[in-house]
C-alpha cells in the first residue's frame, strides 16, 4: 500500500511536470530524428569542382560518371584558379583536374593523369571522397572497355561483400546506439533529478518520519522511471524500423529485456547520484558529466572503441552503455547472437547490481 | 466527534511522559567549525498538553525535533518516545508519533487531495477509513473548498494547515510541529493555534511545538526555553514571568514627543535591563530590586508618565540572558554605529519618495495594484503584509530593479523610469537574505561591497575602517562570513548596505530569524540612522517590529488596506468591546473587513 501510494505519486509528478515528459518523449524524438537525418557519416552528395581544361568527348564521358554518381554534386569550374578559391571557401570538398593533354595521353602508352585535390580537414571524409573518386574512375574504364568490345585488363581484382550493413548506412548502426544514448539521459539524468528535488523541497524529510522505508522510497522511483523509460524505449524502437528502416534482425524480446537490465545500471547511478548529492543542480552535473558524457563518447556509439588507445579502451569496460550499445547493433544489425548477448547482458546486471546496492546501502533514514 | 480513531492506545493518565531526553549531546561539523546544537539536554513533554519549545533561531530546536523523530543520532544520551528508543527503534518510533517539519514537504505538484492520499497510504490508513478522515481533516482545516487546488497553489497559511493535515492523518500519540507558525500571517496563525488546542481537549493528543516567536510561549501548557543548545528553563509561562513582578513598566509618551528618541534614551539610561516600544508606551524592564524614577531615566523630559504593568514571556527572555552577563551591561546591546554620517541639509518634510497609481502585472495576475504614498525624509516607513502580499515586488519597483506596469514613480526626485542607475547609488538595499558572499572574509565582503560602490582610496578605507568598528565587526573581520551566526551576518550586510552612504535605505525582513537581542541592535541603528536624516523603507510581517515605524502601509492582495501611523491603524479596530487592540488584533480586523467587503462586491 505504501509503495502504491509512493508510485502513483511519481506518475503524478511526472504528467504534472511537463520537462521530464520532455526528457523522455520529447528528447529521443529531437536526438533521433537529429541523428537519423542531420548528421550522417556517409558521403553522399559531395560537391566537387570539375576543372577541364580542354573539354573533348573524352572528358565529357568522364565527368558524366561523375554526374551520374549518387555521391557527387560536381560544379563546373573553367580553370584551377576559381576551383582553388572554391576549395578555401569550404564551397567544395575536393577538385579534380584534367589537364589540356588528356585525350592525347589517353590514348598513349602510359595513360593519362588525372589530378585529385581532397581537403584533408575531415580526414574521414577525405578518405571516403578518395574512394568514391577512385571507385567512378574504375567504373568509367570499365564501362569504357566494354564500349570497345574487349575486357578491362587488371590482374588482381577486389571483390567485396558488405555483411549486417550492406548497404554501408551509417544510420544503420548510429540510430541503435543512439537508443543507449536516450535510456542514459531518462535513467540517470531524470532519477538524479528528481530525488535530488525531493531532498531540495523537503519532502524528502516529511517522507521519512513516515513508517516508510528506504527501501520502499527506492522502489517508488526505481518502478515509475523503468516503465518510463522503457516507453521511451519503445518509442525509439519504432521510429528506428518505421522512420529510418533500420533492419531489426533479432528479436523483440531480446532487445527490451537487455534494455530493461540496462535501464536498472542507469537507474542506480542515477538514484546513488542524487543520494551522494542531494541537490539538483549537482545532481545533474554529476549525472551528466558520470553517466551521459561516457555513454556518448565512451560507448563505441559514434567513435569505434577498437581505434581508442589502450587506457582509454580500459576505461570503456567500465561504462554500462559500452555493452548495451554492442547488444543494441548486434541485435538489430545482425540478430539474436547469443555469444554476444549474454557475456554484455551479464555486464550489465553486474554493474546494476552494484550500483542499486550502493544506493541502497547509502539511502540511510537519517538526516546526516 | 464520529468516526474519529482514537488515538493508539496507551496509558491515559494525565502526567504520564511521553518524551524523555537524558543528558543529550549533538555537534557538527560544518567546513572547518564544530557546532554544539545540543548540550546535556534534560528534558520531558506531559501527554495531553502543549508543551511549547521555544527559543531563538539557532538555539537547537530543529535538531531536537529531528532527535526525537530518530532521523538524527546523539553523540551521548537517551531520547526515549512513548517508551520506545529513538535511535535504535526509529522505525516505531516513526509509526507512533507525527511529524511535521519547518518547511513541511508538500508536493506543490500534487492536489490538496492528492496530497493527502500519499500520506494516507503512506501512513497505512485503511481504504475503509479515509472518507471519513479526509472529510472531517478537511473541514477542521477549512480546506474543504480547495481539495483540487495544486498545492503550490495555497497561501502560506493553508500550506501550513494542508501540512497539518497530512501529519494527522492517522492520529498521532505525539505530535512534533517545527516552527509550524513561521512566515504565516496573524490570522493563519491563530486558526492554527485553536487547531492544535482542539486536537489537545478533544483527541488528548500530545503535542510538541516550537516557535522563535516568545509571544507564543504564553499560548503553552507547559514552556521549555533553549538557547545555544541548552534548556534555560522549563514549566508552566507563568513560572517565566513570576520572578520578573514589579520589575517591568511602561512609560508612555506623549504625541508631542518623538517615541524613538525617547526609547533611545531610555534604552541607555541606568539600571534599564531592556527598552522596546510597544504601542504608544516604551516598555521597560529594570534591574531587580530598583524602583523607576523617570528624573533620573530622563532627565529634563516632561509630560512622559510610568506605571507598573505585567511582565511577559519575552521579558523574561532578555533577562534571563541579561542578568546572566551583568558585565556587559544592558548598554551592551548598541554602539550606534553611523556616528559619522552627516545630517541631512535637507528639510524635515521633504518627500522622498512618491508613489502614484503603481501597478504591477504578472501575466493576468495584479502583484500590485494601484499604490499611492508618501515616504518623507527621514521616515521609517513600514510595509506590512502577509507573505504573497505584495510587499516584496513593491519594494523591487521602488528600488529600481522592477519596471512598474503603471503608475508613476520618484525616488529622490527622479523618475525611476527614465533614471535608475542614477538613483541607485543613492539608495541602499538589504536583502532578505543577507545577500554577501558565503565564502569570502568579512573584510573581503566589506571591500567588495565597497568597490562595487566605487569607492577608493582613502575613502574606502576610511568607510571599511567605520564599518569594522561601527558594527562590532573587527573580532572577525577575517571570519569566513558564510559560517557566523545570523546575527553577525545582519550586521555585516547591513554595513554592506550603508557603504556608500545611502540617503534612502531598504530594508527586506530584516529581522527573520534574528533572536530578540540582536534585534534589539538592530533596531536602535535603524532609529540613529532615521534620526540623521536617512529615510528608511522596511517590510516585515512581523507586528512587534511595525511598531517601530513611524507610519505603517498595510497590504493584502496588493492593495493598501490601511495607511498611518501605527497609533491611528489600532484605532481603526477599536470597538466598544475591545478599547486596546493590538497590531496583531488591528491587522486580523483590517484582513477580515477587507474580505468582507471583497465578497459582498462579487
Amino acid at each position: 500500500m505504501r509503495l502504491e501510494g509512493l508510485v502513483r505519486k511519481e506518475f503524478l509528478q511526472i504528467l504534472r511536470d511537463p520537462s521530464s515528459i520532455a526528457i523522455a518523449f520529447l528528447l529521443p524524438v529531437v536526438l533521433l530524428l537529429i541523428f537519423g537525418y542531420g548528421v550522417s557519416l556517409d558521403a553522399k552528395h559531395v560537391p566537387v569542382a570539375l576543372v577541364v581544361a580542354q573539354p573533348s568527348a573524352d572528358t565529357a564521358s568522364f565527368t558524366g560518371a561523375f554526374y551520374h554518381s549518387r555521391y557527387f554534386a560536381p560544379l563546373s569550374l573553367p580553370d584551377m584558379a576559381r576551383a582553388t578559391e572554391a576549395l578555401m571557401q569550404g564551397r567544395v570538398q575536393a577538385i579534380i583536374r584534367l589537364r589540356a593533354n588528356f585525350a592525347r595521353r589517353l590514348r598513349g602508352p602510359h595513360g593519362a593523369p588525372i589530378q585529385l585535390i581532397v581537403n584533408g580537414v575531415d580526414a574521414n571524409s577525405a578518405r571516403l571522397i578518395q574512394g568514391y573518386v577512385e571507385g567512378v574512375w574504375i567504373g568509367w574504364l570499365g564501362q569504357r572497355a566494354r564500349a570497345r568490345g574487349v575486357a578491362l585488363r587488371i590482374p588482381v581484382r577486389l571483390d567485396p561483400r558488405v555483411w549486417f550493413n550492406s548497404e554501408l548506412r551509417s544510420r544503420n548502426y548510429l540510430v541503435p546506439g543512439l537508443i543507449a544514448v536516450i535510456m542514459t539521459l531518462i535513467g540517470a539524468l531524470l532519477t538524479a533529478l528528481v530525488m535530488a528535488r525531493e531532498w531540495e523541497r523537503g519532502t524528502m524529510e516529511a517522507l521519512m518520519v513516515t513508517p516508510v522505508a528506504m527501501r520502499e522510497v527506492l522502489l517508488g522511483k526505481l518502478i515509475p522511471y523503468l516503465i518510463l523509460g522503457m516507453g521511451g524505449m519503445a518509442l525509439s524502437v519504432a521510429m528506428a524500423v518505421w522512420l529510418f528502416h533500420v533492419p531489426l534482425r533479432g528479436s523483440l524480446a531480446v532487445l527490451f529485456l537487455c534494455a530493461a537490465l540496462f535501464l536498472l545500471a542507469a537507474l542506480g547511478m542515477g538514484l546513488l547520484i542524487s543520494i551522494i548529492a542531494k541537490n539538483q543542480f549537482v545532481a545533474g552535473q554529476t549525472a551528466i558529466i558520470a553517466t551521459f558524457l561516457p555513454a556518448f563518447v565512451l560507448s563505441g556509439f559514434v567513435f569505434d572503441i577498437g581505434s581508442m588507445p589502450q587506457a582509454v579502451q580500459g576505461i570503456t569496460y567500465l561504462v554500462a552503455a559500452r555493452y548495451f550499445v554492442f547488444i543494441l547493433q548486434t541485435v538489430f544489425l545482425a540478430g539474436d547472437l547469443w555469444h554476444i548477448i549474454v557475456p554484455n547482458a551479464l555486464a550489465l546486471i553486474a554493474i546494476a547490481a552494484i550500483f542499486l546496492g550502493l544506493a541502497r546501502h547509502h539511502a540511510r533514514k537519517r538526516l546526516e | 466527534m464520529t468516526g474519529t480513531p482514537a488515538p493508539a492506545s496507551g496509558p491515559i493518565a494525565g502526567s504520564d511522559i511521553v518524551l524523555t531526553f537524558r543528558d543529550v549531546d549533538k555537534t557538527f561539523r560544518t567546513g572547518g567549525r564544530t557546532v554544539q546544537a545540543l548540550r546535556g539536554v534534560n528534558l520531558e513533554v506531559r501527554s495531553g498538553q502543549v508543551t511549547g519549545l521555544v527559543g531563538p533561531d539557532g538555539a537547537g530546536k530543529t535538531t531536537l525535533m529531528r532527535t526525537t523523530a530518530g532521523l538524527l543520532v546523539p553523540d551521548a544520551g537517551a531520547v526515549t518516545v512513548l517508551g520506545l528508543d529513538a535511535t535504535h527503534d526509529s522505525l516505531a518510533v516513526q509509526s507512533a508519533l507525527g511529524y511535521m517539519p519547518q518547511r513541511f514537504g508538500l508536493y506543490e505538484d500534487l492536489t490538496v487531495q492528492e496530497n493527502l492520499d500519499l500520506y494516507a497510504r503512506l501512513q497505512g490508513v485503511p481504504k475503509g477509513e479515509r472518507a471519513a478522515r479526509y472529510e472531517e481533516l478537511t473541514r477542521m482545516t477549512g480546506l474543504e473548498p480547495f481539495t483540487t487546488r495544486l498545492a503550490g497553489h495555497l497561501s502560506g497559511g493553508m500550506k501550513q494547515k494542508l501540512g497539518l493535515a497530512c501529519t494527522l492523518i492517522r492520529p498521532p500519540r505525539l505530535l512534533l510541529l517545527d516552527e509550524p507558525t513561521v512566515g504565516v500571517d496573524p490570522l493563519s496563525r491563530r486558526e492554527l493555534w485553536s487547531i492544535v488546542y482542539r486536537l489537545v481537549r478533544e483527541q488528548g493528543m500530545s503535542v510538541l511545538l516550537s516557535t522563535a516567536y516568545l509571544d507564543e510561549a504564553e499560548r503553552c501548557d507547559e514552556v521549555i526555553l533553549i538557547h545555544e543548545g541548552e534548556v534555560l528553563g522549563r514549566g508552566p509561562p507563568q513560572r517565566f514571568t513570576t520572578p520578573l513582578a514589579g520589575r517591568t513598566y511602561a512609560v508612555s509618551v506623549p504625541e508631542s514627543l518623538k517615541k524613538r528618541t525617547v526609547h533611545e534614551r531610555l534604552a541607555d539610561a541606568p539600571d534599564v535591563v531592556d527598552a522596546v516600544i510597544q504601542g504608544e508606551h516604551i516598555r521597560l524592564v529594570m534591574a531587580a530590586h530598583i524602583t523607576p524614577d523617570l528624573q533620573r531615566l530622563l532627565p529634563g523630559v516632561r509630560g512622559v508618565s510610568i506605571e507598573p504593568i505585567a511582565p511577559r514571556f519575552e521579558d523574561s527572555f532578555i533577562a534571563t540572558l541579561r542578568d546572566g552577563a551583568d558585565a556587559e551591561g544592558a548598554g551592551a546591546v548598541a554602539a550606534p554605529a553611523p556616528a559619522d554620517a552627516p545630517p541631512d541639509a535637507g528639510a524635515e518634510h521633504d518627500t522622498v519618495i512618491e508613489v502614484r497609481g503603481l501597478q504591477r502585472r504578472f501575466g493576468d495576475f495584479y502583484a500590485v495594484r494601484n499604490l499611492t504614498f508618501e515616504v518623507r525624509r527621514g521616515e521609517v516607513f513600514g510595509l506590512l503584509g502577509a507573505n504573497g502580499a505584495g510587499k516584496s515586488t513593491t519594494f523591487r519597483m521602488l528600488c529600481g530593479l522592477l519596471p512598474p506596469s503603471g503608475g508613476e514613480l520618484r525616488v529622490a526626485g527622479a523618475d525611476l523610469r527614465t533614471a535608475a542607475a542614477d538613483v541607485r547609488a543613492r539608495i541602499g538595499y538589504m536583502s532578505q537574505k543577507f545577500s554577501l558572499y558565503g565564502n569570502l572574509s568579512v573584510r573581503e565582503n566589506l571591500e567588495f561591497f565597497a568597490g562595487a560602490y566605487g569607492l577608493g582610496g582613502r575613502r574606502r578605507r576610511e568607510r571599511i575602517a567605520w564599518a569594522l568598528s561601527g558594527f562590532d565587526l573587527a573580532p572577525v573581520r577575517e571570519a569566513v562570513s558564510g559560517e557566523l551566526p545570523l546575527g553577525f551576518k545582519q550586521r555585516l550586510s547591513l554595513a554592506c548596505a550603508l557603504m556608500h552612504e545611502p540617503r534612502i535605505l531598504f530594508l527586506d525582513e530584516p529581522t527573520s530569524g534574528i533572536d530578540p537581542v540582536a534585534r534589539r541592535g538592530f533596531w536602535r541603528r535603524i532609529n540613529v540612522l532615521a534620526e540623521r536624516g536617512v529615510t528608511v523603507l522596511v517590510t516585515t510581517h512581523s507586528m512587534e517590529e511595525a511598531e517601530y515605524c513611524d507610519r505603517l502601509m498595510l497590504i493584502a492582495a496588493g492593495e493598501i488596506l490601511a495607511l498611518g501611523t501605527p497609533r491611528e491603524i489600532k484605532a481603526r479596530a477599536r470597538t466598544p468591546g475591545h478599547t486596546h487592540p493590538s497590531m496583531e488584533d488591528a491587522f486580523i480586523a483590517l484582513i477580515e473587513e477587507h474580505e468582507r467587503e471583497r465578497g459582498a462586491a462579487a
